[in-house]
């Protein structure tokens, strides 16, 4: 039995749980190749026009996966009570059952809205299609929560551990982050100068949780808390010299939570941050201009601020935020 | 908007409190919204910011707006109209009435901060009391739309419309509007002629506010029904905010929407998105001759659902037409498409009766 992982979405959260999980229970995996250009042309021809281009792509990997007796495509509807991901990962099954010529899906239902024992019975479901023994099952689950907390930990540290430079921080979900394709290699080219990266893997849970407990309205969305909290968070702080704030053009979450960030951006000013709404017609020359435009507008700003005017003028003058059309 | 209108005026006026209503929506109301608008908000977002700000201008100083717990974005929309009109220097609360799912709080604190003083007990029963006036105004509209093609004097029809809303709307107790709607319901039924036959059959899916809004959805039932079109729209304003899912007017209830999509859609993904696909199949099963899908730019619900209709096409053979609208669609462009959608259609229907 040969399982097919695509490489997209929800994989740059939850990569390791599962692999981990089917490997124990003796299942191959296979991963879609990294994101390319046919990929997303596949992805491209198989979705409405208007759909964002995160579900683009992950269509593109399901189209990958040729060669695989089943897809992976666990419809997560809920991660924690009280909210949701994001519609179309709840419907992302469906949407991948509706396409031709693919291979079934195994699709198990996260939902957390139910409660812990639904999603026990989900996990064991799902393992119990590949193992007659519940202890087997519950142990790869098992080392799959090792193998995922492994990982979070690593990239927490990771983000602690850089020092030097300029410290940037980037908000977004981590399948526009790490998908290189769909950032325009966003990572690579901010490394090239003398920077940091931050992201909100760095961040405790907690904060998070706080910040975004603390808006008028609670969202519904759990990754969009993780982008409001983390930007606003890095805002109130400072704790960065500057955010980007990357987001899909059609998402739908982001269009409203882009509101929230860019207003708290204006309370507190004393860090900047850009915008840069990205679909699949962005261009790389455009984004590294404006890349480059706003790194040195946070350095010069570092500069007249680290000569300590007593006037009190000086840091104003840098201020403001480039921002992305 | 006709029942939603009816119902919240009857509202304010039963709990005493002084209101404006922005004029209808217009061009006017989205270009408003639009210019403050997060550009990638989806329209409805839009339109009701200029209704927003039209009240205000009109000598508002509260807005009343609905919530939700999402998943869709509706939920959050009072939230983000908020900080975008702060921003423009309107001054005014924001009372946003969050469904009482978490909470009955939620729902009534609105309320009793416009009513101070009102006990849940008295307040309870002044919005069922509305609520069955709205769904009263929606059974109308239905009736209305779904005869319109079996009526020979359509001046008669729309006059009898007017008529019997205007009695629903006059109507206090629970005695008179329903007896407004059983004579309303009677005499539209009696214009019926019987040698009428629709022309087409079309039924009518997609996002509640496209659905519920004529100016936004080009008035797209008045025009199919002067063509001689049969129509049957899936949503109707007090299935949309009714909570049990029971006693629907536009055609199934939550239960069997479930059972009709679960082949395609098996998972409520907010919004309108399994009714969109339950009821495309309903229309499928009952021999409609073509459905219309309308939908908001970047609407999720209604962009799952767009994804999936294609697979539900094949195996149903029914034409489905997509209309996707935003602050730059022209009436024009719709009328065209809706033009040759209506020409497929009979050609289709020639071509089926001609092989039988
Ligand atoms: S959160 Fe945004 S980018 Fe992610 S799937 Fe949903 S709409 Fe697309
Ligand atoms: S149903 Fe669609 S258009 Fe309506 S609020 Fe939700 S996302 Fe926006």
């Amino acid at each position: 039995m040969k399982v097919g992982l695509p490489q997209a979405l929800l994989h740059y959260k939850y990569y390791h749980l599962w692999e981990t999980f089917f490997n124990e229970l003796g299942v191959e995996t296979v991963l879609s190749p990294a994101s390319n250009k046919q990929i997303l042309n596949a992805g491209v021809k198989s979705a409405p026009s208007e759909i964002c281009l995160p579900v683009k792509i992950f269509l593109g990997h399901v189209k990958a996966l040729k060669d695989v007796d089943k897809i992976f495509v666990p419809r997560v509807v809920s991660v924690e009570k009280g909210a949701y991901t994001c519609p179309k990962i709840l419907g992302l099954p469906d949407i991948v059952r509706g396409t031709e010529g693919l291979p079934p899906v195994l699709a198990p239902t996260i939902d957390f809205t139910k409660g812990k024992i639904h999603f026990a019975k989900a996990i064991y479901n799902l393992g119990a299609q590949f193992s007659s023994s519940p202890l087997k099952i519950f142990k790869a689950y098992q080392a799959g929560t090792k193998a995922l907390k492994r990982h979070e930990l690593k990239k927490q540290e990771d983000g602690l551990s850089k020092t030097g430079g300029l410290k940037i921080g980037i908000v977004s979900h981590p399948y526009n982050i790490y998908d290189s394709f769909i950032s325009l290699d966003l990572l690579k080219k901010i490394k090239k100068e003398d920077v940091s990266i931050q992201t909100s893997e760095s961040l405790d849970k907690k904060i998070i949780e706080d910040e975004t407990s603390s808006l008028p309205k609670e969202l519904f969305w759990t990754y969009e808390k993780e982008v409001v909290g983390t930007a606003l968070h890095w805002l109130k702080t400072g704790k960065v010299d500057g955010i980007i704030y990357l987001l899909s053009f059609a998402c739908g979450p982001d269009s409203l939570a882009q509101v929230l960030i860019e207003d708290f951006a204006q309370q507190y000013q004393d860090v900047p941050l850009m915008s840069l709404v990205i679909d699949e017609h962005s261009a790389e020359a455009g984004l590294l201009t404006r890349l480059e435009a706003f790194l040195d507008m946070i350095k010069r700003r570092k500069k007249i601020e680290s000569n300590h005017r007593p006037d009190g003028l000086s840091a104003n003058y840098a201020r403001g935020s480039v921002q992305a059309a | 908007m006709g029942s939603l209108q009816i119902m919240l005026e009857d509202l304010f006026r039963r709990l005493e409190v002084d209101y404006v209503f922005p004029p209808r929506s217009s061009s006017q109301a989205l270009s408003l919204g639009a210019a403050i608008s997060p550009e990638l908000a989806c329209l409805p977002l839009k339109i009701t910011l200029g209704n927003m700000i039209q009240g205000l201008r009109a000598g508002a100083d509260t807005i009343v707006m609905m919530g939700g717990w999402g998943p869709c974005r509706f939920g959050y929309y009072s939230q983000i109209q908020k900080i975008v009109l702060k921003r423009a220097g309107y001054k005014f609360k924001m009372l946003t009435v969050e469904p009482p799912s978490r909470g009955l709080s939620h729902f009534t604190s609105p309320f009793k901060f416009l009513a101070p003083g009102i006990s849940t007990r008295a307040l309870w029963n002044i919005v069922r009391r509305s609520f069955q006036k709205g769904r009263a105004v929606d059974l109308i509209e239905k009736a209305c739309l779904q005869n319109h093609c079996y009526v020979t004097e359509k001046n008669k029809l729309a006059q009898l419309k007017k008529q019997t809303l205007y009695l629903i709307d006059r109507a206090e107790s629970k005695n008179e509007i329903n007896e407004a709607l059983r004579v309303g319901l009677k005499t539209i039924d009696s214009l019926k002629t019987e040698d009428k036959q629709p022309v087409l059959k079309i039924g009518i899916v997609g996002e509640f506010y496209l659905l519920l809004e004529p100016f936004v959805n080009f008035d797209i039932e008045n025009y199919l029904g002067s063509k001689g079109v049969y129509l049957e729209r899936s949503v109707y304003m007090s299935d949309w905010i009714s909570p049990s899912g029971k006693n629907v007017v536009g055609g199934h209830r939550q239960k069997e929407i479930e059972k009709l999509a679960d082949p395609f859609l098996s998972q409520w993904v907010g919004g309108e998105g399994q009714v969109t696909i339950g009821h495309t199949i309903s229309f499928a099963k009952r021999d409609f001759d073509g459905v219309i899908h309308l939908l908001p730019f970047t609407c999720m619900p209604e962009l799952i659902a767009q994804s999936i209709l294609p697979a539900v096409q094949r195996q149903y053979d029914i034409p489905i037409l997509t209309l996707v609208v935003d602050e730059q669609t022209g009436r024009a462009g719709v009328v065209t498409r809706l033009e040759a959608f209506i020409d497929l259609l009979l050609a289709r229907k020639n071509e089926m009766l001609l092989r039988n």
